[in-house]
């Protein structure tokens, strides 16, 4: 479903991604491990098209698709959602409206007549389960006041809204205790699917116990340096990552 | 320039008892004298240091007219329509008071929302003393020039301790039959003690045409009174629209307002509050949107005259295309005034290369053991708000209008009365490309 080949990005003058290959097929699950600064997140972000980063080498194809040739919403409307690590707060408008703004612009992208606001309340009953909340927190303003766990879960509650063919995870399990953390893990793997495919950022592998990979994949550096199964992470939990750095971690890290 | 003054306020001295009695004729002569006394103000003087209105004061306005005679329809009226058909509606067509198109429902005992000539009939006392007080006051050119020539307006009287359920809406249309005149409302509002309002007064214009608002609002809010006082601002692109609102408040009220400020070419609004009394509540919001070529200023006075109040103000500008926004909040702490806490916020977006904002807090703080903050920002966008919503699927241009009305519907959500903010809502998010 997606392929990556020989991706370099830079952000200015500094290159961070140096060359990633990667191939995800549709109802896997992957998982980009690795130190801070290995490029985890620029990776994410990358694919979804953040305009920080340029691109300077290879290609990255959904089911056949250049997806760099297209702008951040055509990515998104062709299947591509980013769950953010530092999710954007909008005070102002609320998250009903906010999420049938986007809602609808993935409609209106794919052809399919828009939800009037009464509709797609139904339809967000349905997907509030996903991460156990009530209603009342769809007319809270986007993002705004909410505690870390509560943006983690509304962005897996848009992906549910959103059902992506490809949901990237940007380190969902940082900040979140293990009560959130078992929320958010339910949520993504509820929304599982053949047809879809899922690449987890994470540094840690506790978030893994949770949401079990196909395939887990180390990036040092701005490149894979190690891919093995789901026995990889347990591995990186147990020795570090300075077996494969040769730079030793910090304690706090 | 003078001498055309001069003569048009003769003739409408001189034509009969309709500018109303003695005591008022004798408040117009002196607020007219001080209007040819001082003149129009020029960029030279410092409260109008951005706004250059020369257009307005080179312009031979007619000032003494009568009725343009323009009938509207209904139906031409329902875009500026506010809220529900329902509420007590007072319109004015170009100046003057069109029962056929107001709704004036029964109110409660010795409530009174009327036009000029029943309030001058029936108890003319409120309206002489409005008169009186704006001539001893320090008036703006602009609100002596208003004062001498008023022939129109609304009275609003609320008695002691009655609370007003449905809001009031006091409606001045312009059309182009009053194409090069100057349309100068007066509103007086009472709100005696205890007693409690939703007062929304809106000035649109209903077709292009040049005409000069020069328009005065009076609201005395007293003792434990509560008033919420929405003013909506539509008028026609080629329009002039000079606002003073002067707002008193007693001891333990509370008065809120909003601002929005939205049509005109050149739009300027000074309002004033006063809080003569202990335990005062004083929050101002307001919003104003410049595209094109307009110029929008709001000026901004709170005097805290009095120990243990608190005013709070959040104004908001979304400025496009090469539009000019003028922002000066003034706030004055008499030494008396211990306790006052005071905090204004002023915030403006830029959606364009060319508009600009000039911005100016003025705290003068004379008293020692007070509280008083300000902040002004001027910005554009957030890149990262915009990449949020990108990847949502949500096209750049669409995301800056989702964006835009998100930075200005967090000032609506300040409104108080629920239908007054729903109809708000829906007004700025129609003015700003998104359904609300």
């Amino acid at each position: 479903m997606l392929e990556i080949k020989g991706l370099r990005a830079s952000a200015g003058n500094q290159e961070i991604l140096r060359g990633i290959n990667l191939d995800v097929a549709a109802g896997q699950v992957h998982a980009i491990m690795g130190p801070n600064g290995s490029g985890k997140s620029t990776l994410a972000q990358v694919l979804a098209g953040h305009p920080a980063y340029t691109v300077t080498a290879g290609t990255v194809r959904l089911d056949g698709a250049d997806l760099l040739e297209l702008e951040p919403e055509e990515r998104a409307q062709a299947g591509v959602f980013l769950a953010f690590q530092y999710p954007v707060e909008i005070a102002g408008v609320t998250n009903a409206y906010f999420l049938r703004a986007a809602y609808n612009a993935l409609r209106k992208a794919r052809g399919q007549e828009e939800l009037d606001p009464i509709d797609f309340l139904d339809l967000l009953e349905e997907k509030l389960k996903v991460v156990g909340w009530e209603a009342e927190i769809m007319q809270r303003a986007v993002n705004s006041g909410f505690s870390g766990g509560e943006k983690k879960r509304n962005e897996i509650l848009q992906m549910a809204v959103l059902e992506p063919k490809l949901a990237i995870l940007d380190e969902t399990d940082s900040g979140l205790d293990i009560d959130a953390l078992r929320i958010v893990a339910d949520g993504v793997n509820a929304l599982r699917r053949p047809d879809r495919a899922t690449i987890v950022v994470t540094h840690y592998q506790r978030l893994l116990n949770f949401i079990v990979p196909d395939s887990v994949h180390v990036l040092v550096d701005g490149q894979i340096v190690k891919s093995g199964g789901k026995e990889l992470a347990l591995e990186l939990e147990a020795r570090g990552y300075e077996w494969l750095t040769g730079i030793p971690e910090p304690a706090s890290a | 320039m003078n001498e055309l003054y001069q003569q048009a306020f003769e003739r409408f001295t001189g034509n009969g008892g309709s500018r109303g009695p003695a005591a008022v004729l004798a408040s117009r002569r002196e607020a007219f004298a001080r209007f040819a006394r001082v003149g129009f103000p020029t960029i030279k003087d410092e409260e109008w240091r951005f706004t250059p209105i020369t257009a307005i004061a080179r312009a031979p306005w007619r000032l003494d007219r009568e009725a343009s005679g323009r009938q509207l329809r209904g139906d031409e009226l329902e875009p500026f329509r506010f809220g529900d058909a329902d509420w007590c509606t007072l319109v004015f067509v170009d100046g003057h008071f069109a029962p056929g198109l107001s709704h004036r429902p029964p109110l409660a005992a010795g409530v009174s929302v009327e036009p000029f000539a029943e309030a001058l009939s029936r108890d003319p006392a409120l309206l002489e003393g409005a008169f009186a007080r704006s001539t001893a006051q320090e008036l703006t050119p602009f609100a002596a020039l208003n004062a001498a020539f008023a022939a129109d307006g609304a009275v609003v009287r609320i008695p002691a301790g009655v609370h007003i359920e449905q809001p009031l809406h006091l409606l001045y249309v312009t059309t182009q039959a009053a194409a090069g005149a100057a349309v100068q409302m007066r509103t007086v509002v009472q709100v005696d003690r205890g007693a409690r309002l939703q007062l929304v007064e809106s000035y649109a214009g209903l077709e292009r045409a040049e005409v000069l608002s020069n328009v005065v609002t009076e609201v005395t809010v007293a003792e434990a009174a509560w008033v919420e006082h929405t003013r909506i601002q539509r008028e026609n692109p080629a329009a002039y629209h000079i606002g003073l609102t002067q707002v008193e408040q007693g001891r333990d009220s509370h008065y809120r307002s909003f601002t929005l400020a939205e049509g005109a070419a050149i739009a300027r609004h000074d309002l004033r509050a006063r809080l003569s009394g202990e335990n005062i509540e004083t929050l101002l919001y307001g919003l104003y949107l410049g595209r094109g070529e307009q110029l929008v200023d709001n000026h901004t006075t709170i005097f805290h005259d009095q120990p243990n109040c608190r005013s709070w103000e959040v104004y908001k500008g979304i400025l496009d295309g090469d539009s000019h926004a003028v922002f000066n909040g003034k706030v004055l702490v008499q030494p008396e005034a211990q306790k006052t806490d005071a905090k204004q916020t002023n915030r403006n977006l830029l959606l364009s290369a060319g508009a600009k904002v000039d911005t100016k807090p003025q705290l003068e703080i004379f008293a020692d053991d007070v509280k008083c903050t300000h902040g002004a920002t001027v910005g554009r966008i957030d890149e990262s708000a915009f990449f949020y919503l990108q990847s949502r699927g949500i096209a750049r241009d669409h995301a800056q209008r989702i964006l835009t009305y998100a930075f200005a519907a967090e000032v609506v959500n300040e409104v108080a009365s629920t239908p007054v903010r729903r109809a708000l809502d829906r007004l700025v998010a129609s003015r700003l490309g998104v359904r609300s």
